[in-house]
């Protein structure tokens, strides 16, 4: 294989013309994707353009004759029937959710359905040597025997990975592969791609995180609305991140950010020595003795690498929904509360939406207008008895003022793309009606078009007055939004700095140590 | 065709639990020559299943908020031992005796909601032992005899509407009720209708809704003709009554009210409901502690009915209600499910008990077939949710009972009601 790819460049898959059609949507629309052998070929597109669904029709997951259109893999149409039958061939998805069982072990996990046997017993030796292997391969120098749960998302990536090349993979397909990775893991990720490609193996990457693809892949096939739009040539053409966006939104966005002119008030919202303990280990404080305020207007940004305790000190503070309190006061307004359930803090004007959203910020059973009202249902009850008409009114005026796209407000929340999602969960806090609203990543796993409009209602949240601190791992995003902006080392606040004073290297600079500075 | 689908909306086979029953009631009224809808059999049918259905309205709730209660039959016994004991030992009066079942149950409901609440076991492991507590203080009080129970006790399990007024060859409070209800639900369609309008929703055409209520309100005036021309001194029974006010009460509390909406968020998603404001605990020990009374209730009605409590009443019964709930479209891992649809469930177990009694069909073939029934209802809701359809029963419940109801459905506005009309004469 690997003499093949040196010399030439022949086409090891091809899908052509793929449409896949559900019941009233043509989710892809005559697609067409041409992976070079030993290439790391970048799949771009805004979310639900297709992407994910092109890659369940080659793995298999929607089996041959449910699509229309042909799979060419090593020079034969191809017809999976399912999973199994496109590994066996060779092309192996890691999802984005990660399919591994936290209880088994590393080498557990890596021969699970595929385990060496001994006349019908498990080889446990021949296993373990074959992980070692393995688990060199991808630089994990974890013991083959620790449980899954006992090691870090990041490493989880590379067992997956572990996992694939033990099935003797030719293509590689990572959905989101960094999408809950820090940056130390992800760039340790995009490397083993790159040693994988030097040792003959071909990549598909679905990525959000555009720097990441402008920095590994070869080519780029970008999708839109469910048609393959181009095809771009990363070395030859020049590509860079706004030639992507183009093509992703078919426009060129001016500017990431809306225009925005702050009108800062008063500090009203302030958090004194906030300390607080781990849910379960007592001893280990997760907080340690932090300090901020926000100001009437003002949306105030908090950096941190990922487990800073961004997350936590958001929550905690948030009608101690994590963590044992252990001190600390809270002033709205100048006065000190006690905020000691959610119900109490939003009673109190806060507001909290999660990071995540699918597990933490919606009932996926839910109907947008129920999900819509659900955290302030006394709004729109009478003695305890919900007004149905007046939820269908309120539902649909946010639905018309946020652009939610969905057919009606009846649509369930589990139907509707990530962006359109999180502008329901941004219309339920802002029925509450809240005086500071923390947003905890607001735009993970959103596409770009949708971060701007996400942008331009946060920033208007600001305008009628209210405080909004933004969480953001991305930093690109808290520069462009935030008036000021904390960071968050392991769990205390070593530094603020004005929009003017903050780039990328000075709040990098504190987010990575310890010292403080004046807050 | 075309004119079924515009009647109903949509997929005719949302209504796959509705037509079954409809098309087993026809199948044993043709099997049994007739037996089936006649007044006796009806009135029969409802009083020997009425403590399974109200059971059933009780457990559907705790099943939406992701639990399950094993211990209902147990605790139904017990509490009708102990108002059967109170009555014959202290000579309580009938209504102080009923006062203390409920009070009993609610205090057992206390015990189970707070380990499954605020210490946290699962539901299932706290009701199985609770299954076992019970079953044996139950035996314990009772010395494992039969204690009858006063006549005017028995009224509520195995009485009936009185006659009074003039003799116009019905029962006239039987008659009453059905036009009651007949004017219930023209009224609603025209408000619903009114509403729909007034919030810019689609509404559906009116000769949908007239054709609809005609045979919405024909179902209800057969109903209420076989209830009244009973023998002599039947006609609507009690535990119907009681079981139709439930209906009504529970219905309204979890599709209409801000606790009813807090089941159902708690069920589908308890950390977002949390992260809502929504106190979570107290809803699940509100839940159980409510399932408990409701089995103290059935306790009761059925102790009244058959006369005496004797130590192995309410055996199975927990099994017949969670049957009846799931069959009624409601999904074990909770923030599914509707009062109306486990009635639903419930009457297509009774109905399917009957007929094959009135058959002569051995309880050997008859808890082979149930156990069939329960699997294959559940299996077609199964397959359809996997096909990326809503589930048949769920969808076809959706705009009833669940928090998306009410006028404010623009989408199939005539599927909802012809549904929830169709099922609440049942009711």
């Amino acid at each position: 294989m690997t003499s093949q790819t040196t010399h030439t460049d022949p086409i090891i898959l091809e899908m052509r013309s793929i449409t896949k059609e559900f019941p009233g949507v043509k989710a892809l629309d005559n697609v067409s994707l041409r992976v070079k052998a030993g290439e790391i070929h970048a799949i771009c597109g805004e979310n639900g353009a297709g992407k994910s669904t092109l890659m369940k029709v080659l793995s298999g997951v929607y089996p041959y004759g449910s699509y229309d259109g042909d799979i060419v893999y090593q020079g034969q149409v191809q017809q999976f029937r399912d999973i199994r039958a496109s590994e066996h061939a060779g092309i192996v998805i890691i999802h984005q959710e990660l399919a591994l069982i936290p209880e088994l072990s590393i080498m557990e996990n890596i021969f699970l359905g595929n385990e060496p046997t001994k006349r019908g017993v498990i080889d446990w030796a021949e296993a373990r040597l074959r992980s070692l292997d393995l688990l060199a391969r991808v630089g994990l120098r974890d013991d083959p025997d620790t449980p899954i749960k006992e090691i870090g998302v990041g490493k989880q990536q590379l067992v997956e990975i572990a996992k694939a090349l033990n099935k003797s993979v030719k293509i590689l397909i990572l959905d989101e592969p960094t999408a809950a990775l820090n940056e130390s893991d992800s760039q340790h990720l995009l490397d083993l791609m790159l040693g994988l490609k030097a040792k003959g193996i071909t990549s598909i990457i679905i990525s959000h995180k555009l720097n990441e693809i402008e920095q590994i892949a070869d080519s780029i096939t970008i999708i839109r609305d469910g048609k393959s739009i181009e095809t771009l040539d990363v070395k030859a053409d020049g590509v860079d991140e706004d030639r992507i966006i183009k093509g992703m939104v078919g426009r060129t966005l001016e500017s990431r950010f809306p225009d925005h002119t702050p009108k800062i008030g008063e500090v009203f919202f302030e958090v004194k020595n906030w300390t607080v303990a781990h849910p379960q280990i007592q001893d280990r404080l997760v907080c340690k003795n932090s300090s901020f305020f926000v100001r009437r207007g003002e949306i105030v940004g908090f950096a941190g690498l990922m487990g800073a305790g961004r997350t936590e000190l958001a929550r905690s503070v948030f009608g101690r929904s994590y963590g044992h309190f252990v001190s600390g006061q809270i002033y709205i307004n100048g006065k000190e509360v006690t905020l000691k359930s959610v119900h109490q803090a939003i009673d109190a004007g806060l507001g909290y939406v999660t990071e995540d959203r699918k597990s933490l910020g919606l009932n996926l059973l839910d109907d947008i207008k129920t999900t819509t009202v659900s955290a302030n249902l006394e709004k729109i009850s009478k003695r305890s008895v919900v007004d149905t008409n007046q939820e269908f009114a309120v539902a649909e005026q946010y639905r018309r003022s946020l652009r939610t796209k969905a057919p009606s407000v009846q649509e369930g929340v589990a139907k509707l793309s990530g962006g359109n999602q999180q502008k329901v969960v941004l219309a339920k806090w802002m029925f509450t009606d809240p005086d500071l609203l923390i947003l905890d990543e607001p735009t993970r796993g959103i596409d770009v078009g949708a971060k701007y409009e996400i942008y331009g209602i946060i920033q208007e949240l600001a305008n009628q007055g209210k405080g909004v601190i933004v969480i953001s791992s991305e930093l690109p995003e808290l520069l462009g939004l935030s008036d000021r902006i904390y960071t968050i080392f392991e769990g205390a606040i070593t530094g603020v700095l004005n929009k003017e004073e903050a780039s990328q290297e000075s709040l990098m600079k504190l987010m990575t140590s310890t010292t403080r500075k004046a807050a | 065709m075309n004119a079924l689908k515009k009647l109903f909306g949509g997929d005719t086979r949302q209504f796959g639990m509705i037509f079954a029953l409809v098309a087993l009631i026809v199948l044993f009224q043709w099997l049994t020559g007739g037996i089936t809808l006649t007044p006796g059999n009806v009135i029969n049918l409802f009083n020997g299943n009425s403590y399974i259905l109200i059971l059933a309205i009780g457990m559907v709730l705790v099943i939406i908020a992701g639990h399950i209660d094993l211990s209902v039959g147990s605790v139904a016994a017990f509490v009708g031992m102990m108002v059967a004991i109170t009555m014959r030992d202290w000579n309580l009066p009938w209504y102080l005796a009923i006062l203390l079942g409920l009070g009993l149950g609610a205090a057992i409901g206390a015990w189970q909601g707070w380990w499954t609440a605020y210490v946290g076991i699962p539901a299932f492991i706290v009701t199985l032992a609770g299954m076992l507590i019970f079953r044996g203080a139950q035996q314990f009080v009772g010395q494992s005899n039969s204690i009858p129970v006063p006549r005017e006790f028995q009224y509520i399990g195995a009485g009936y509407l009185p006659e009074v007024g003039p003799d116009t060859g019905f029962n006239n409070l039987t008659l009453l009720l059905g036009l009651a209800a007949v004017a219930f639900v023209v009224f609603s369609e025209i408000r619903r209708r009114r509403m729909a309008k007034a919030l810019g929703a689609e509404v559906s055409e009116t000769w949908v809704s007239v054709l609809r209520l005609v045979l919405i309100c024909g179902a209800i005036l057969y109903a209420t003709y076989l209830f009244a021309t009973g023998r002599p001194g039947t006609s609507f029974p009690i535990p119907g009554l009681i079981l139709a006010v439930l209906v009504l009460i529970y219905g309204f509390i979890s599709s209409k009210t801000v606790v009813g909406r807090h089941v159902y968020a708690v069920g589908g998603n308890r950390h977002a409901a949390e992260l809502s404001g929504v106190k979570s605990k107290k809803i699940n020990f509100l839940v159980m502690m409510n399932m408990s009374i409701i089995a103290g209730l059935a306790g009761m009605i059925f102790v009244a009915r058959s006369t005496s409590a004797g130590p192995s009443d309410g055996t199975g019964w927990e099994l017949d209600a969670i049957a009846a709930v799931f069959i009624g479209g409601a999904a074990v891992t909770g923030g599914v499910g509707t009062v109306i649809g486990s009635i639903v469930g419930g009457l297509v177990m009774a109905v399917l008990n009957n007929g094959l009694q009135l058959l002569s069909v051995g309880a050997d073939w008859q808890s082979m077939i149930k156990g069939l029934v329960l699997l294959v209802a559940v299996a077609i809701d199964v397959y359809n949710k996997s096909q990326g359809r809503a589930s048949i029963i769920g969808l076809m419940m959706k705009n009833f009972n669940r928090p998306s109801s009410g006028p404010g459905t623009p989408l199939q506005p005539d599927e909802v009601t012809s549904t929830r009309e169709t099922i609440s004469r049942e009711a």
